[in-house]
């Protein structure tokens, strides 16, 4: 509340005129109204995090560590979440390793290279990206995507077995359509406009001084970039690989669909294996006891370390900002 | 002609481009990795595309769009996506009336009255913290604080999916009331308005456009999510108008459910209903950039 007083404080009309010392009913209670709406975002995070944690005790308060084990098998109650943990990793890796260079390619042709008359529509089209549903890169990704990829998968398996790092990531036996690397590259897709968007305001913030004082230099446009650009917006595009890593962990229908569905811990990219927001997606529906609860526990760590994510992100992307705008 | 040419010295020809070198080179190398970064982003954006058309526009026709779901080995002219149609229509439609309004009062407070407060500053970093928050979560979230103790229902889902859409309405309100400028409200104040009536009368409607666009754009983003109603709306075959109580079904559900059938019939279906749901959500983005066209004040 002291907030409130201090904000009203400085508006002209509540000055120390006694007539103005009181304000009218309705206009106190919809500075309330606001606050309660304001304070509503707090109240449904907290609420999150305390009621799954609830329906989550009976796992989490499981003996010797077994919520951390490698084991998921709810016929013989078994229920680690380790494989999920990897393979939220390793997909969301996947994904913004592909995202990034390509949404950085995107934010610096828009910036310095195309006309401003160019620039708008290439930014619908990327926006369009963000339009097609998850379900529908799913639908494609498993129906189209994942059987014509397949073959490429084997080809390039049966090239590298054998070749040490080459044949640890992408050999193995196991070849599948439906696997880590495919999920990889549907979430690339989707996380594809945010990062873009994110990396473009970082970039526009550079000062056109500066760039027009490496032009005078003599630089061509891409010594100015290294020079001039990158370094200014370094932070900021640290920031929103973040925030692209972070919906990369939560996205859940597509790598559904995608992932194949095997809860295992390979080293092969090219294997089916299973993340924390597909499994749940998957099993919650059938689930009971245990195994319901295992499940909401899932979605507590799932929401822990998306939370983490973004707020480092958050934090590095405000501090980039007000850099930005000091500098 | 050739004589007067002819007549005239020619001028000693300058170039004043820069010799060909390998920084000139490797300067042209980038711009082509840049224009290729992006043909690698529409690619697969045109293949999805012509696919759920060119899959989706054969099952499509006035029965698809209005007849009961069929069971799964159905053939692919058999049967249609009505009821979840009617269901994402009124789902979206309640989860738009319970986020817009607190999302708009969510960000009146960050803006108007928190100003640049402590309280303002974490509602607004909460805010974006919580936009990053999967949909898979949400649907848990009210699964446990709802579906547990009032069933199966439409209005579940809307919950869910108005948390979802809460963050989205709140920073992007926020973002429009900004930019109304601050000679407006400080010459109704000094009209002698109270701040509710300044922020009702004056700031509200010089911001309505883009708040309308914010809106719609998260409209389009709720219209298709899948996850926040996997567990709080249940499944039904037959069209539920009312959306308060009993069992529904959304467009996306009958999309992630016919994905992984074996039935070709089934896939089929599938294919019809991606082309509704992006139709659906073109829909939405197209209004909401005619809106910022259209009514949008003060821009950027």
């Amino acid at each position: 509340m002291s907030s409130l007083t201090r904000a009203d404080s400085a508006t002209p009309a509540e000055s120390a005129h006694p007539l103005a010392q009181r304000r009218p009913l309705g206009d106190r209670a919809f500075a309330i109204l606001a606050l309660t709406a304001g304070l509503l975002v707090l109240v449904i995070l907290v609420l999150i995090a305390i009621s799954t944690s609830q329906q989550a005790s009976s796992w989490f308060s499981a003996e010797d560590l077994s919520i951390f084990s490698r084991d998921w098998d709810p016929a013989t109650n078994s229920f680690g979440a380790l494989p999920f943990i990897y393979g939220t990793a390793v997909t969301a890796v996947i994904a913004v390793s592909i995202s990034v260079p390509i949404s950085l390619g995107i934010a610096l042709l828009l910036n310095e290279v195309v006309p401003q008359r160019w620039a708008r529509p290439i930014v619908y089209v990327v926006d369009l990206l963000a339009v097609v549903p998850s379900v529908v890169w799913g639908l494609w990704g498993i129906l189209v995507f994942a059987p014509w990829i397949q073959h490429i998968y084997s080809s390039i398996a049966s090239g590298v077995n054998g070749i040490w790092v080459l044949g640890f990531l992408f050999g193995g036996q196991n070849i599948s359509g439906a696997s880590f690397f495919t999920t990889g590259i549907i979430l690339a897709f989707m996380v594809t406009p945010i990062i873009t968007s994110l990396a473009r305001e970082v970039v526009a913030t550079t000062p056109s001084i500066d760039k027009q004082g490496a032009y005078a230099l003599g630089a061509t446009r891409w010594e100015m970039i290294r020079g001039v650009v990158w370094p200014h917006s370094q932070g900021g595009i640290v920031g929103a690989v973040l925030l692209g890593l972070g919906r990369a962990m939560g996205e859940t229908i597509a790598a559904a669909l995608v992932i194949g569905s095997s809860p295992t811990i390979t080293s092969h990219l090219f294997s089916p294996g299973y993340n924390l927001p597909a499994v749940i997606a998957n099993q919650f529906g059938e689930s009971t006891g245990v195994w319901r609860s295992a499940l909401m526990g899932t979605g507590v760590l799932l929401f822990v370390f998306t939370i983490i994510v973004n707020v480092i992100a958050r934090g590095v992307v405000e501090r980039s900002a007000r850099r930005a705008r000091g500098a | 002609m050739a004589v007067t040419s002819h007549a005239q010295a020619e001028p000693p020809k300058v170039d004043l481009r820069e010799p060909p070198s390998w920084r000139r080179t490797k300067n042209q190398i980038v711009t082509a990795l840049m224009v290729f970064a992006f043909l690698l982003a529409i690619i697969p954006l045109g293949f999805v595309i012509v696919t759920v058309i060119a899959k989706g526009a054969s099952v499509i026709n006035w029965s698809f769009l209005t007849s009961e779901i069929p069971v799964n080995t159905s053939p692919a002219n058999f049967g249609g996506m009505g009821p979840a149609i009617v269901g994402t229509l009124e789902i979206t439609a309640l989860a738009t009336a319970i986020a817009v309004p607190l999302g708009v009062l969510g960000a009146i407070y960050i803006n108007e009255y928190g100003g640049k407060g402590i309280l303002a500053r974490i509602v607004r970093f909460m805010s974006d913290v919580m936009s990053g928050v999967p949909s898979i979560i949400m649907g848990l979230f009210i699964f446990t604080l709802w579906t547990l103790h009032f069933q199966y229902s439409g209005l579940g889902g809307a919950l869910a999916l108005a948390c979802l859409m809460l963050p989205i309405v709140i920073r992007s309100s926020e973002e429009m009331l900004k930019l109304v400028p601050d000679s407006l409200r400080q010459g109704s104040s000094a009209l002698g308005a109270t701040k509710a009536r300044v922020t009702t009368t004056v700031v509200l409607p010089a911001a309505a456009g883009g708040i309308v666009s914010g809106a719609l754009l998260a409209v389009a983003r709720a219209a298709g999510e899948t996850a926040p109603l996997l567990f709080t709306i249940g499944t039904v075959t037959a069209v539920n108008k009312n959306v308060f109580s009993g069992a529904n079904t959304a467009l996306p559900l009958q999309i992630f459910s016919n994905a992984s059938s074996p039935f070709t019939g089934a896939q089929a279906r599938g294919w019809g209903a991606a082309l509704t749901l992006i139709v659906i959500a073109f829909v939405f983005m197209i209004a909401a950039r005619l809106v910022t066209a259209r009514f949008a004040r003060y821009s950027h």
